[in-house]
């Protein structure tokens, strides 16, 4: 893969032991992890695992009980001109309504130093140049998605932080979102973190992921190795039940018995087959079923089957 | 610190409310102006009520009239100087101003700034408004205009400043209290209802009529130097720049506390 190296660096995102509490409900419960630079990691877990509040600690708008988190070994709130190290979205609805897009991003233009040239550029950057001077209480949801994301990229930071950004958009959208963070990071070598309840609105435009429940860390890998623990499965039907119980047993395959037959994990249907086969064992069908990687995700963040391994 | 202020007046001249305030408040102000400068050049001992001893003098009449801005239109620049804060957090821009300038004591410095230069322009547009309405009735009608007076010109110069502190204790206001609706119930209660009702009381109780003075409205109007009240004798005043010193320390302390409190939180 030939990845050319733009001037743009993105730095490193260090948490390390981060935890916070709102009364009694421990939002986020120590926490640690490294976001590297020039991959879109994505940071996956359901509603109230304490994405958000990861998040807004990171960025100095909440205070932390205890650990840290940094950028490029700096809490946010130290960075000399923080706007133009990290560009964040939090939330689509943080705008006037009565403010125009082009306004909006004329606003913030002074902390980073630009001219109203650049919030043009950017607006055009994110396909909202027909849009500038429209008023954003007028404006879609995906428009104001996409509003969010001109402005983290106000100041030129290495570093993007998105939460729930693909939230809104149109399927045409969701495609352009992807083909732009992934050219962000992998062409420019910036730093892209995008938060997500539903890990197939990600699953094709992050390198690495994340995934936290109930505040805590439960995984963290490359994308490619979350498919692979998208274990196969074999269906296999067949009158004789039995009979495959003690087979799969005998071979300490995993299963399951569902009506009609078995459910295997731990094998492929070739060996099933085979094994049948060598067995005498009556067989009436036999299917490989791969297990969603949804599925996966909901083993990892349910907290009844959370013991599955990283 | 000038980024942060360039950035605060975007936000003000990026939205209508600004020149939508200024321009009711100038009519406001205009309305009043002749409406009291008719009253007055009639009858200048209507004023006191019965309660002052004697009528007013034409230069007196010119000076509560010209200086109505500050007597009765405060509200607006207040207005404004906490819907700079309070739409914040209503609208969550609290979010990307943090971002864009996570020093919290700079941003509210920089809005305390931006409103005291808006508040001079309040404070403009609300004196001109009461000097328009106001003047020509005393032309026509009473004695005389009194605009070549320095004295005049003094109380109308000191009205504009009374107008600007006058947002720059909105800011702290409204830093105090961000949610929107609070904020503007709290300064209409206050302003129109509160405040009058406690000056007359506290004045007719002898222990608390010295306390009546440190109250903000009666604060601004010692520094303006004329008002209605004042000039009828029926209520009593402290000197002009303790009146200033009081009215700024309200802007401190509120702003203060605001920064201690609501600027202290978690923003969720």
């Amino acid at each position: 893969m030939t990845r050319e190296r733009t001037t743009v660096v993105g730095s490193t995102i260090e948490i390390n032991g981060l935890s916070k509490s709102f009364g009694a409900v421990r939002a986020v419960d120590d926490l640690s992890l490294t976001i590297r630079p020039g991959v879109v990691t994505g940071f996956l877990g359901p509603n109230g695992a304490g994405k958000t509040t990861t998040l807004r600690m990171l960025l100095g708008l909440v205070a932390a009980d205890s650990g840290s988190a940094t950028i490029d070994g700096r809490p946010y709130a130290e960075l000399a001109s923080p706007a133009a190290v990290v560009g964040a979205a939090l939330e689509a609805a943080s705008f006037h309504p009565g403010r125009t897009a082009l306004d909006h991003l004329r606003v913030h233009a002074p902390m980073v130093g630009v001219p109203d040239a650049a919030c043009s550029r950017v607006l055009a950057q994110v396909g909202l140049a027909d849009a500038a001077r429209r008023k954003v209480g007028g404006f879609s949801l995906g428009m104001r998605q996409r509003l969010g994301l001109a402005t983290t990229l106000l100041g030129d930071p290495g570093v993007l932080v998105l939460d729930e950004p693909a939230n809104g958009l149109d399927p045409e959208g969701i495609v352009w979102l992807r083909g732009f963070l992934r050219h962000l990071a992998h062409e420019q070598g910036r730093t892209v973190l995008v938060s997500s309840h539903v890990l197939g609105e990600v699953q094709a435009t992050v390198d690495d992921v994340v995934v936290i429940a109930r505040g805590r860390l439960v995984h963290e890998s490359p994308l490619s190795d979350l498919v692979a623990m998208a274990a196969a499965q074999v269906r296999v039907s067949t009158p004789d039940t039995d009979g495959f119980v003690r087979l799969v047993t005998e071979q300490g395959w995993d299963f399951s018995e569902i009506s009609g037959g078995l459910l295997i994990s731990g094998a492929s249907p070739a060996q099933v087959g085979a094994a049948a086969h060598a067995a005498h064992l009556e067989l009436h069908g036999l299917a490989g079923e791969g297990m969603a990687l949804e599925d996966v995700f909901l083993k990892l963040t349910d907290p009844a089957r959370a013991q599955v391994p990283a | 610190m000038t980024p942060a202020v360039r950035s605060e007046w975007r936000k003000v001249t990026t939205t209508n409310l600004w020149w939508v305030l200024a321009l009711v408040m100038f009519a406001y102000t205009a309305f009043l102006g002749a409406v009291m400068g008719f009253s007055l050049a009639q009858q200048p001992e209507a004023a006191t009520g019965g309660m002052g001893d004697s009528a007013l003098s034409g230069r007196e009449v010119a000076q509560s009239v010209y200086t109505l801005g500050a007597s009765l239109g405060y509200v607006f620049p207040l207005v404004a100087g906490a819907l700079a804060m309070t739409s914040e957090f209503r609208h969550q821009t609290i979010t990307p101003t943090l971002l864009f300038e996570p020093r919290r004591s700079v941003v509210l410095a920089a809005k305390l700034v931006v409103n005291l230069a808006l508040g001079l322009v309040y404070g403009v547009i609300g004196t001109l408004g009461a000097i328009a309405g106001g003047a020509p009735v005393l032309a026509g009608l009473g004695d005389g205009m009194h605009l070549g007076d320095g004295e005049v010109l003094g109380n109308v110069a000191f009205s504009v400043l009374a107008l600007a502190i006058w947002a720059v204790i909105g800011v702290g206001l409204g830093t105090l209290l961000p949610n929107q609706v609070a904020a503007i119930v709290v300064i209409l209660a206050f302003t129109q209802f509160v405040e009058p009702i406690l000056r007359i009381g506290f004045a007719a109780v002898d222990a608390l009529s010295g306390l009546a003075r440190f109250f903000p409205g009666a604060a601004a109007e010692a520094l303006v130097g004329s008002s209605l009240y004042s000039t009828t004798g029926m209520l009593d005043l402290l000197g002009r720049w303790e009146g200033a010193a009081v009215l700024l320390a309200y802007a401190v302390v509120f702003a203060l506390v605001g920064r201690f409190t609501t600027l202290r939180r978690d923003v969720t």
